[in-house]
């Protein structure tokens, strides 16, 4: 069980420590987290990315919401949320091929940010399902270095509409 | 313009503000400007001789009076000397504001002299804690523990102050209303549950209660006596929950799990209603889940949410203050006949009593049987951890909640003296006696200074067997009776520590002698040790093994 937890935090500093330590003590990997100020600059989103028991999940969600600073924990289904995450690339990209990567890229919305002797770098951002895609199209190129962001998700508000104004 | 006060001058007047008369602590060199202004302040400080005793006794202090409890130490090894304290009122719910010392603000992360992250340390075991940065702060954020560690499901809650702020001069400011967005515990409970609640009730045929330590928290025993005495339900309590209900009542079963009654746990085992209020189905009372209650529909009533269906699957969940709802369901709650089940409970109560042995030897069940009718549940008894914390919590009956202080949870040995005394300080018009084993009284042995100093008048019991018990005995059912580093060689003469501290202290050896010394103890002025010599080799039966269902009992003392 993959699931995607938004949580929402007093912004200050060692919050991010109670939240991890949860997850850390019942042997979870947190497979991606991300961290930023909302639209008020004293609350933090943090998005978690975590799979494990679905009962067990359910138990640190709990645990989650009796934190002191955690003001609400949402459980955001892949289906009904927008998920973004920002890839940074650094692959070995000999001087003739480097019309071949730029098209990929280009195929894929990927902006070439960097472009050195040897190596190129690129920017990309989308759900996992294509950055995946992306990274599969130019595993022939030997990866200098890779940098994720985490996801980062909101709710998807048309897809929600419907249930609220039967509430 | 207002005159400026020190970080240290606000600090001890927030606390004389939250309503603090009393802390216990240990002075240390990140700590000296607060002791310098608790010397001329109205607050009693009471000097421990180590960190650990003050956390215990703070600990202790709260459990008897239902107020917050203060401890203060101060950096390096003084707060994490109070860890094992701070871990201990974690597991059992029990509020604490501890206050530590830390190295000054611009030192903080360089190894320094006495630093530790004591706020990194003590996240997992407290229910908030502080590193507080700016004086300005102190006011609002000692407002803001003493809140958090005593509403919703109460907790320790640690405050560490480095020492620059402590000397810092801070204009006060008018405090602004406890704000946290985050927290808000509910307390009422849901009326479309209690209705759920009543009509599960009504048509019970063999219901129990099982209630806990919540019951204290919430202050909920005159309505939960009111409940049973209504339903004529039969109730069995946890370690925690001991003296919630009277437990010489006819409808009281004492305690229920690996070491309760066997009448506890056959009425679990074959309940079809189980009403569960402030406890958390913890694996030393429900050792097997499936094996707990396996007809049963289960009501779990709890004012934190993340205990409702932690290990048991609950049929009615209901979140929010014991009181408050068990004020509602008194309001409306029926009189249901059930004379078969209660028959049945009463049998089971009838063919599987209590019992020990008498060979003529000191038995230390026999000990606490004439302790508890001598004192008839009017005196405080506070226990350390094993075999004699198990058997007091079987052979004392408790009356009144507050009254059985103990370690639930983490089971901390060392817990039980410096806990008498902060039980003394906080409830000195009661007896206070700390039952001990040899084991655990060494442990903290040392506050004997602290009882001679401030003349408490705690009267230490030690069931001294030489040897740890609990240990011991699991060795001998489950470890082939080889008894690895269990068995003192050596004791020390018990008697002649005291004397050393200047306490006076005896040694009882023969059954006769029982009545007599607990008598003479109890009649002393100040505090008095009491040396038990009891038998060895006795074990705490009945006995469910770990992960064991309701009725796996095991061992001798069967009948």
């Amino acid at each position: 069980m993959r699931k995607m937890i938004s949580i929402l935090v007093r912004n200050h500093p060692g919050v991010l420590s109670h939240v991890s330590g949860l997850f850390a003590r019942r042997g979870y990997n947190i497979e991606s987290i991300a961290a930023g100020v909302t639209e008020r600059p004293d609350v933090t989103r943090i998005t978690i990315v975590v799979s494990g028991d679905e009962l067990i999940l359910e138990q640190v969600a709990k645990q989650l919401r009796k934190l002191i600073d955690v003001i609400k924990v949402q459980d955001l289904k892949y289906s009904e949320s927008i998920t973004r995450e920002l890839v940074l690339l650094t692959i070995h990209v000999p001087r003739d091929k480097r019309q071949e990567v730029v098209l990929t890229a280009n195929s894929f919305g990927a902006e070439v940010v960097d472009i050195a002797d040897k190596t190129m770098t690129l920017e990309f951002v989308g759900n996992e399902r294509r950055i995946n895609v992306l990274l599969r199209a130019l595993e022939n190129f030997k990866v200098k270095e890779l940098a994720r962001t985490g996801f980062v998700a909101l709710p998807l508000e048309s897809q929600l509409e419907p249930e609220r104004t039967l509430l | 313009m207002t005159p400026t006060k020190s970080g240290a001058e606000i600090i001890v007047q927030s606390l004389i503000d939250a309503g603090v008369d009393t802390i216990f602590g240990f002075p240390g060199g990140r700590v000296i400007p607060i002791y310098d202004v608790l010397y001329s302040s109205p607050i009693r400080h009471i000097l421990t001789r180590h960190e650990q005793g003050a956390a215990h006794a703070a600990d202790g202090y709260a459990r008897v009076t239902g107020r917050v409890g203060v401890c203060i130490a101060t950096s390096g090894p003084g707060a994490t000397n109070l860890v094992t304290g701070l871990a201990t009122a974690y597991m059992d719910s029990v509020p604490i504001v501890a206050l530590t010392g830390q190295v000054s603000v611009n030192m903080i992360g360089n190894d320094s002299f006495q630093e530790a992250d004591i706020y990194g340390i003590t996240i997992p075991i407290t229910k908030y804690n502080y590193l507080v940065k700016d004086a300005e702060r102190l006011p609002q954020v000692i407002k803001e523990a003493f809140y958090i560690a005593c509403t919703g499901r109460p907790g320790p809650v640690l405050i560490d102050i480095p020492s620059d702020l402590q000397t810092a001069r801070v204009t006060p400011r008018k405090l602004a209303p406890v704000k946290l967005p985050g927290y808000a515990p509910v307390t009422k409970g849901h009326p479309r549950q209690i209705e759920a609640i009543l009509k599960a009730v009504k048509t019970a045929r063999r219901p129990v209660i099982y209630a806990g330590g919540g019951v204290i928290s919430s202050g909920a025993s005159k309505e939960l006596r009111r409940f049973v005495e209504k339903t004529q339900i039969p109730i069995t309590t946890t370690l925690m929950g001991k003296g919630v209900f009277p437990e010489d009542h006819e409808l009281s079963l004492g305690m229920l799990g690996m070491h309760g009654t066997k009448y506890a746990n056959y009425t679990i085992y074959e309940s079809d209603l189980i009403i569960a209020m402030g406890v958390r189905f913890d694996d030393r009372v429900a050792g097997d889940v499936q094996k707990f209650a396996p007809l049963a529909k289960i009501i779990h009533i709890d004012i934190d949410p993340a205990e409702i269906g932690k290990r048991v699957g609950v049929n009615i969940p209901i979140v929010g203050d014991l009181k408050s709802i068990l004020e509602m369901l008194n309001e409306k709650v029926e009189t249901t006949a059930r004379k078969r089940w209660l028959e049945r409970v009463s049998q089971w109560k009838r063919e599987h009593p209590l019992t020990y042995k008498d060979n003529g030897s000191l038995k230390p069940q026999y000990i606490l049987e004439v302790l508890s009718e001598m004192t008839k549940g009017e005196i405080v008894v506070t226990t350390d951890v094993g075999q004699h914390q198990m058997w007091a919590a079987l052979y004392i009956k408790s009356m009144e909640p507050r009254r059985f202080i103990t370690s639930g949870g983490l089971g901390t040995m060392g817990y039980g003296f410096p806990a008498a005394i902060g039980a003394k300080v906080g409830c000195p018009e009661r007896p206070v006696v700390s039952l001990s084993g040899d084991g655990s009284f060494q442990m903290c042995i040392q506050e004997l200074a602290t009882v001679r100093m401030f003349k408490l008048p705690v009267k230490i019991f030690i069931f001294n067997n030489s040897c740890l018990g609990m240990v011991r005995q699991w060795q001998e059912l489950f470890y082939n009776k080889r008894y690895s580093s269990t068995v003192f060689e050596f004791n020390p003469d018990f008697c002649k520590v005291a004397e050393g501290y200047e306490v006076p202290a005896f040694r009882v050896t023969e059954p006769q002698e029982v009545r007599k010394a607990i008598d003479k103890a109890l009649n002393m002025d100040g505090p008095v040790l009491v040396d038990f010599r009891v038998a060895p080799g006795e074990n705490v039966m009945p006995m469910i093994p770990a992960g064991g269902g309701q009725t796996d009992f095991i061992g001798e003392g069967d009948d």
